[in-house]
């Protein structure tokens, strides 16, 4: 079941796809355009390549564990394996992720020491599947945006609105998340 | 997929099980060399070893690795003549086999990629080996070559032919190319032992071009071989092709009737063979025209049954070089019946899998007993059952024996014994215990410091022992066995045993310990585990650097295991593991804590007593005399989820500790697959891993020791005069 889920939100925003991608198309005709996971986070919209999500899900209680940073909400079963959850609300800094009635869980790969680990982010719901020409994003800026300069890898600007693309590599950094916990062991 | 890349994938694949066996080879060569220096070795050893060495040339030889070929060569001159019983065993010989028995496998690795092919070591100990074949040699030159009688001609049956080189006649099996095998690289091999005079590729039965198959070989090859080499070497190089190939090998002089009856073999052909048999220099055409006329001219029958009784002679040898034959491969074909290779990865995915079906098992279980039909119940609980004992079978799977790791210690101890000029005997028992692979594999690193440690430290120096009455060998004793779910590992040696006076100045003087702290036999030796400890006067290469202990209690700890300790001065120390069989499945007990579910080891909890109301604020609770210090397991993790009126104890021991720990609900026990936390979760304290329950939730494995340990640590910061000592002492 959560699988199709998973496949019906990702053909849902292909539908949604033709208007955003023929204008990129007119614009842009020579570079190829690739394809980004778009959704909502705490009001504002961010992306991140399609290549690095393996499924989305329906929101879960996840199983939290102890004496973890809140930015962890827990694990949960997915298929028979653990997966742990990561609210990137509160690893941007802010507050922890409500639960609303298209929360869901984004699920990515990430590569942590020559091994891919499954990773799950909690989202307030994701928006589509959209094409982004690599000359339509442009750098990050320096201030103004609430996720921390670092984690971003650009912003496109897609019918009239920015979206920030996420560096999900460096928003998911074992080792960061890791020494975020041992900071919050030794404080207990 | 191309020909090309699909030869080069079979030859990776061949090259990958050449690896492994010649892997296994090499760990049997020196089984035997060790237990040759112990002075038993019997002749089917000497020929074990031999071929060994052989089959590791032999194949070699067929990937191209010159280099390992080369040296083995030198090698199996040196078995050859073991076996013969020209040469003997003695200790300098044996440490030098032993090095070329280490130097074979590193050629071996060399290939797989890890590490250039380093030829002057080669030269180095071809120099050391020829050396004692020079010093065998005036015994060989003494000895009648032992082929002498098998070669020598007779009158009957003919006159000898005056050729002095081998004759072989090779007939490969059609099938041998698709085998593997190449026809070429065996001809090309036979250079290894002398000189090619001459070849002729017999191309008669290639079929019209339409009916060949090219997968197929049709060609056979009559070879002129000038070599000193006996003819079980040159058999030698045909014994992976033996079965399929008819293979001829005539030696130097044969008696004429032997060439006719290779010419006989080949009926039809007889003037063509007549023909390459002189081109090939075997016999001249003279010969072969009166041979020809000597065998037409002859009774008939006269000459049958010459050769009836020739081969009456020869086929006794050769029904039962063939009866044994069958029966060699019949019991080979009887282990390999035994056992199945498998990747590892497929194992887990099995197991993984199996794991699953068992939760949702248990769900559906749940769920029917919600509906009241008892036969529906029913066979939902025959399933359940059949699901878990297929659970069991299938983490059996992962089970070896634990004898794979103790088969490289009897080399560590002679290696070692000999470093430290000690003599110890090193006596295992118990090999045949199981545990999990994953375990065998861990276990090696801290097996090997604890007995490099016994030789070192326990063992005293001979003149100590024998004025201690003790005999002047040393023993260290590996012994495993299984008690209760577990498996239990002993390193024990006879020596000195551990001194507790000094243990305690050295832990007073590096400040693990107090003067004033009244601790007993076991904690005094537990003090050895600490970081940083070392008795050792002196270091050597092996230990004393104090470094070693704690690693192995930290490895021993990583695997759910624990190390005891037992001494008795003057007689030796017991140094006891005691591991889990497996690392992927635990006997648990259940528990929640507000809207958490936990697993607590079961083998650690003692009973289940309810709080007493009456505990207030405290942080222990008093229970048949004894002060039991307890965790509130809600306040610890922070759990908000609604709590239990009354809270119950799940009273835990660990080591001799005993701790309460204070839950809301308590589900009871449960069978379950250890699932992996990840990196992410790698240095959380206080859980160990986590696992799926019945109803598809997440619970996490409790790692109680280390959840005492956070407590007591934070405890010590509060009020560092009173918890600490509660949680810490015994």
């Amino acid at each position: 079941m959560s699988t199709a889920a998973a496949t019906q939100a990702i053909s849902a925003g292909d539908r949604q796809l033709p208007a955003a991608v023929r204008k990129h198309e007119l614009a842009s005709a020579v570079t190829v355009a690739q394809p980004y996971l778009a959704f909502r986070l705490a009001g504002e919209v961010y992306a991140i390549d399609i290549l690095r999500i393996r499924e989305i899900i329906e929101y879960t209680l996840p199983t939290s564990v102890p004496m973890m940073p809140a930015s962890v909400r827990g694990v949960i079963n997915l298929r028979g394996a653990v997966v742990p959850v990561i609210d990137l609300a509160v690893r941007f800094g802010r507050e922890a992720t409500g639960v609303g009635k298209r929360t869901c869980f984004v699920i990515v790969e990430v590569e942590y020491a020559g091994a891919i680990l499954v990773l799950g982010l909690m989202v307030d719901g994701v928006n589509a599947v959209m094409e982004i020409a690599a000359e339509n994003i442009e750098p990050p800026p320096s201030f103004g945006t609430r996720a921390n300069a670092e984690f971003i890898e650009g912003m496109a600007r897609i019918d009239g609105r920015f979206v920030i693309i996420l560096d999900i590599a460096r928003v998911l950094s074992i080792d960061e998340i890791a020494a975020i916990k041992s900071v919050d062991v030794a404080q207990n | 997929m191309t020909d090309a890349s699909n030869a080069a994938n079979i030859m990776a694949e061949a090259l990958g099980t050449f690896m492994e066996e010649a892997a296994d080879l090499l760990a049997q060569m020196e089984a035997i060399l060790l237990q040759a220096e112990d002075g038993a070795c019997s002749d089917d050893d000497l020929n074990a070893l031999f071929r060994c060495a052989h089959t590791i040339k032999g194949s070699g030889g067929l990937f191209g690795l010159d280099e390992v070929v080369r040296f083995t060569h030198v090698v199996e001159n040196v078995l050859d003549r073991l076996r013969q019983g020209t040469l003997h065993f003695d200790s300098p010989l044996i440490s030098l086999l032993l090095g070329c028995q280490d130097h074979i496998s590193s050629l071996i690795a060399a290939v797989a990629g890890s590490g250039e092919m380093d030829v002057a070591r080669s030269d180095e100990l071809i120099g050391k080996l020829q050396a004692v074949l020079g010093n065998a040699g005036a015994v060989v030159a003494a000895a009648p070559p032992a082929s002498a009688s098998d070669a020598e001609p007779t009158a009957s049956g003919g006159g000898a032919i005056g050729s002095d080189h081998w004759h072989l006649s090779l007939r490969f099996g059609p099938k041998v190319l698709q085998d593997g095998m190449d026809p070429l690289a065996f001809i090309n091999y036979l250079n290894q032992y002398g000189s090619l005079i001459h070849v002729e590729t017999i191309s008669d039965t290639i079929p019209g071009f339409a009916d060949a198959d090219p997968e197929l070989c049709y060609l056979g090859f009559e070879v002129a071989l000038r070599s000193s080499a006996s003819k079980a070497e040159i058999e030698g190089v045909f014994e992976f092709v033996r079965e399929e190939a008819r293979i001829i090998i005539l030696p130097p002089q044969s008696r004429v009737s032997q060439y006719l009856e290779l010419i006989e073999a080949y009926q039809g052909e007889v003037a063509r063979i007549g023909e390459i048999l002189i081109a090939c220099g075997s016999v001249t055409a003279n010969e072969l025209e009166q041979a020809l006329v000597q065998q037409h001219g002859q009774d008939k029958r006269a000459r049958i049954g010459d050769i009836l009784v020739e081969h009456g002679a020869i086929q006794t040898v050769v029904v039962e070089a063939a009866a044994d034959k069958q029966k060699r491969s019949e019991d080979k074909r009887s282990v390999e019946a035994k056992s199945v290779k498998v990747p590892a990865e497929r194992l887990d995915a099995l197991i993984d899998r199996v794991g699953e079906l068992v939760i949702a098992g248990v769900g559906t279980h749940l769920q029917i007993r919600g509906i009241n039909r008892p036969e529906l119940l029913e066979s939902a609980e025959l399933l359940l059952a059949l699901v878990e004992d297929i659970r069991d079978m299938a983490l059996r799977l992962r089970m070896v024996a634990i004898g794979e790791v103790f088969s490289r210690f009897p080399r560590v101890v002679r290696d070692v014994s000999k470093e430290l000029g000690k003599d110890i005997e090193l006596k295992i028992t118990g090999a045949e215990s199981e545990l999990d692979k994953s375990m065998v594999d861990k276990i090696g690193d801290p097996l090997m410091h604890l007995i490099r440690n016994s030789m070192d430290h326990g063992i005293e120096p001979a003149e100590l022992r024998l004025a201690r009455g003790k005999p002047a060998r040393g023993t260290v004793e590996l012994n495993a066995y299984h008690e209760s779910g577990s498996i239990n590992i002993e390193v024990k040696d006879d020596g000195g045993g551990l001194d507790r006076e000094r243990i305690m100045n050295k832990a007073i003087a590096s400040g693990l310990a107090a003067a004033e702290d009244n601790l007993s036999d076991q904690d005094i030796y537990r003090l050895i585990l600490a970081p940083g400890f070392s008795t050792a006067e002196k270091v050597t290469n092996l230990s004393g650097r104090g470094v070693g202990m704690d690693v192995v209690r930290s490895a021993i700890e990583a695997l759910r295991g624990t190390l005891d300790i037992d001494s008795v001065a003057g007689q030796g120390t017991t140094m006891r593991l005691c591991l889990p069989l497996t690392l992927a499945i635990i006997d648990g007990f259940h528990v929640g804590v507000g809207n958490s579910h936990f697993i607590i080891p079961l083998d650690m909890v003692v009973e289940c007593i309810e709080l007493p109301p009456d505990v207030g604020d405290m942080e222990y609770l008093e229970q048949r005399n004894e002060a039991l210090p307890f965790i509130r397991l809600r306040e610890i993790f922070g759990e908000q989820g609604p709590a239990h009126a009354r809270p119950r104890v799940i009273v835990v021991r660990f080591g001799r500790r005993r701790a309460g720990l204070v839950v809301d609900r308590i589900y009871g026990k449960c069978q379950t697959v250890i699932k992996p936390l990840g990196p992410l979760f790698a240095e959380v304290p206080a859980v160990s891993g986590s696992t799926i329950i019945g109803n598809g939730e997440v619970g996490m494995i409790l790692d109680v020791p280390a959840l005492v340990r956070l407590c007591a640590g934070a405890a010590r910061r509060k009020t560092p005069a009173m918890a600490q000592p509660a949680l810490l002492t015994h």
